[in-house]
């Protein structure tokens, strides 16, 4: 795949709750092929409803979505881009609904075709992959939040999606767990957008950061994120900060 | 929080197959619960024994569910003997108490702790995922099975949401009293949790339409009948016979 192969294009782009105030105006956005941005914006500035846009989870009331080179307007289209595209929710309760952690994970496969003796074996490998082998038959509730986090993140990655978006992935984790879930990013060789407040987060997981502001995207470039205060989690204790 | 104290163990209970304890369950509760005659009655209770004895549960646990059921068929023991027309048997006050009550109060007891006892070994003994794919290989439909399998999953997290809200109000210097303050902020505390409930539930759907969810759930692993399962059955059904027998079989 040449690597500048477009796999999500949006143009002008609008969408709205209340006909005073557009949420999205007209906006555009271009993904390629193994792309890694990270979007930041204000709260309610739009983020989450773009993603939810891009699988049709709502629709737009004007402009174009090209998925994999396929216009998609229907619902019948988003359903094929939801194959290709998968996208972790802000909170993992919404996402997992089984009641066992493998159940849940081969749900997605399940439904696109696989029988359920090989969703079992995908929803393996991807729980072996992400370290949590052994989870299978561990009841969804009973999970802490870092653990129901990952997990929503391999109930879509056994998906095999050519595209993930994600959803504030770093909320309410702790130190540990987001060290976890950036190591499983930056393994990835899909692409990927994340939406995130956490800029220490994407500084290291993303390649470029795109902002949103009244609506649009306006791109800011490679290293617009470079100086930061944080908390030092370890205090006055020796430590090393990871590049 | 909801707590399955049964569902795990390794008892003979816990390896039958969960469709053949659900439909031993259901034929034993449905013939028991309309039993009359004591000799019947007496078998129900002693299946009902032997059945927890083999699923070897907790014997607190036990306890603290039979308490508890029995805490409500105690309130029928200070009404039937009283309501009921007969034979005096003794007098409290103004009150005459039947032998035909404390017969008919008695014969609930039995009844219901019977079942209550069946249903641990039978039906309690299994996660109540697996009861719900149970169901439905016993052609229960699937709207009810998920119906029960989606209740099970979010009651838990309505829980969490009820006592962050609770505690909300709490931190506020809420104190329940009998006022109407009190009744408006439980009532604002319930609708706004049927408004988060039903705004989770679309979230739910909308992350299951990502997962290429088109209305059809499909049963993970297949269950298998051995041969204990089929002699398990047997059983039960030669004593549910038996306890129909008793019942209705005219005596000589």
């Amino acid at each position: 795949m040449a690597s500048n192969d477009l796999i999500l294009s949006l143009r002008g782009i609008s969408y709205s709750y209340s006909r005073s105030r557009p949420v999205l105006d007209r906006l555009d956005l271009d993904l390629r092929a193994g792309e890694k941005v990270g979007l930041v914006g204000d709260n309610g500035s739009g983020k989450t409803t773009l993603l939810h846009l891009i699988v049709g989870l709502k629709k737009a009331a004007a402009g174009t979505l090209t998925v994999f080179g396929r216009e998609a307007c229907s619902e019948e289209d988003f359903r094929l881009v939801r194959q290709g595209v998968g996208l972790l929710f802000q909170d993992a309760d919404d996402q997992l609904f089984c009641p066992t952690v493998l159940e849940d994970v081969a749900f997605g496969p399940i439904n696109q075709g696989h029988s359920p003796a090989e969703a079992r074996l995908i929803a393996g490998k991807v729980l072996a992959d992400l370290g949590l082998g052994g989870f299978e038959e561990r009841i969804t509730h009973h999970l802490s939040g870092g653990e129901k986090r990952l997990v929503a993140l391999a109930t879509v990655l056994a998906m095999s999606p050519r595209l993930l978006l994600l959803d504030e992935p770093t909320t309410g984790l702790d130190h540990d767990t987001k060290e976890r879930l950036l190591a499983i990013l930056r393994r990835l060789d899909i692409a990927y957008m994340v939406v995130s407040h956490d800029y220490d987060f994407l500084g290291r997981v993303a390649d470029s950061v795109f902002y949103m502001k009244d609506g649009r995207i306006l791109t800011t470039e490679e290293g617009a994120i470079h100086s930061h205060f944080h908390i030092h989690s370890f205090g006055t204790l020796p430590h090393q900060h990871s590049s | 929080m909801l707590t399955e104290p049964f569902a795990v163990g390794s008892s003979l209970m816990h390896r039958l197959d969960p469709r053949v304890k659900v439909a031993a369950a259901v034929v034993f509760v449905s013939v028991a619960a309309i039993l009359v005659r004591w000799e019947a009655l007496a078998l129900a209770m002693a299946t009902a024994v032997s059945l927890v004895g083999l699923a070897r549960p907790s014997l607190r646990q036990l306890s603290r569910r039979l308490m508890l059921a029995n805490f409500f068929i105690l309130c029928l023991w200070l009404f039937l003997p009283f309501s009921h027309a007969g034979t005096p048997l003794f007098q409290l006050g103004p009150f005459a108490g039947t032998a035909e009550g404390v017969r008919a109060a008695a014969r609930i007891t039995v009844k219901a702790n019977a079942i209550l006892l069946a249903f641990v070994a039978l039906v309690a003994t299994m996660p109540v995922a697996t009861l719900g794919h149970a169901l439905r290989c016993l052609a229960v439909p699937e709207k009810l099975v998920y119906l029960l399998l989606f209740t099970y999953r979010y009651i838990h997290v309505m829980e969490q949401e009820y006592h962050r809200l609770h505690n909300a109000a709490v931190i506020r210097g809420f104190r329940p009293k009998t006022d109407r303050h009190t009744y408006k902020t439980y009532a604002y505390l319930v609708g706004m949790l049927l408004v988060r409930s039903l705004a989770r539930a679309e979230r739910v759907h909308d992350a299951m339409l990502c997962r290429g969810f088109r209305g059809r759930f499909y049963a993970m692993r297949p269950f298998f009948i051995t041969s204990m399962d089929v002699a398990s059955l047997i059983v039960i059904a030669a004593v549910v016979g038996g306890m129909a027998c008793l019942e209705w079989l005219p005596t000589t």
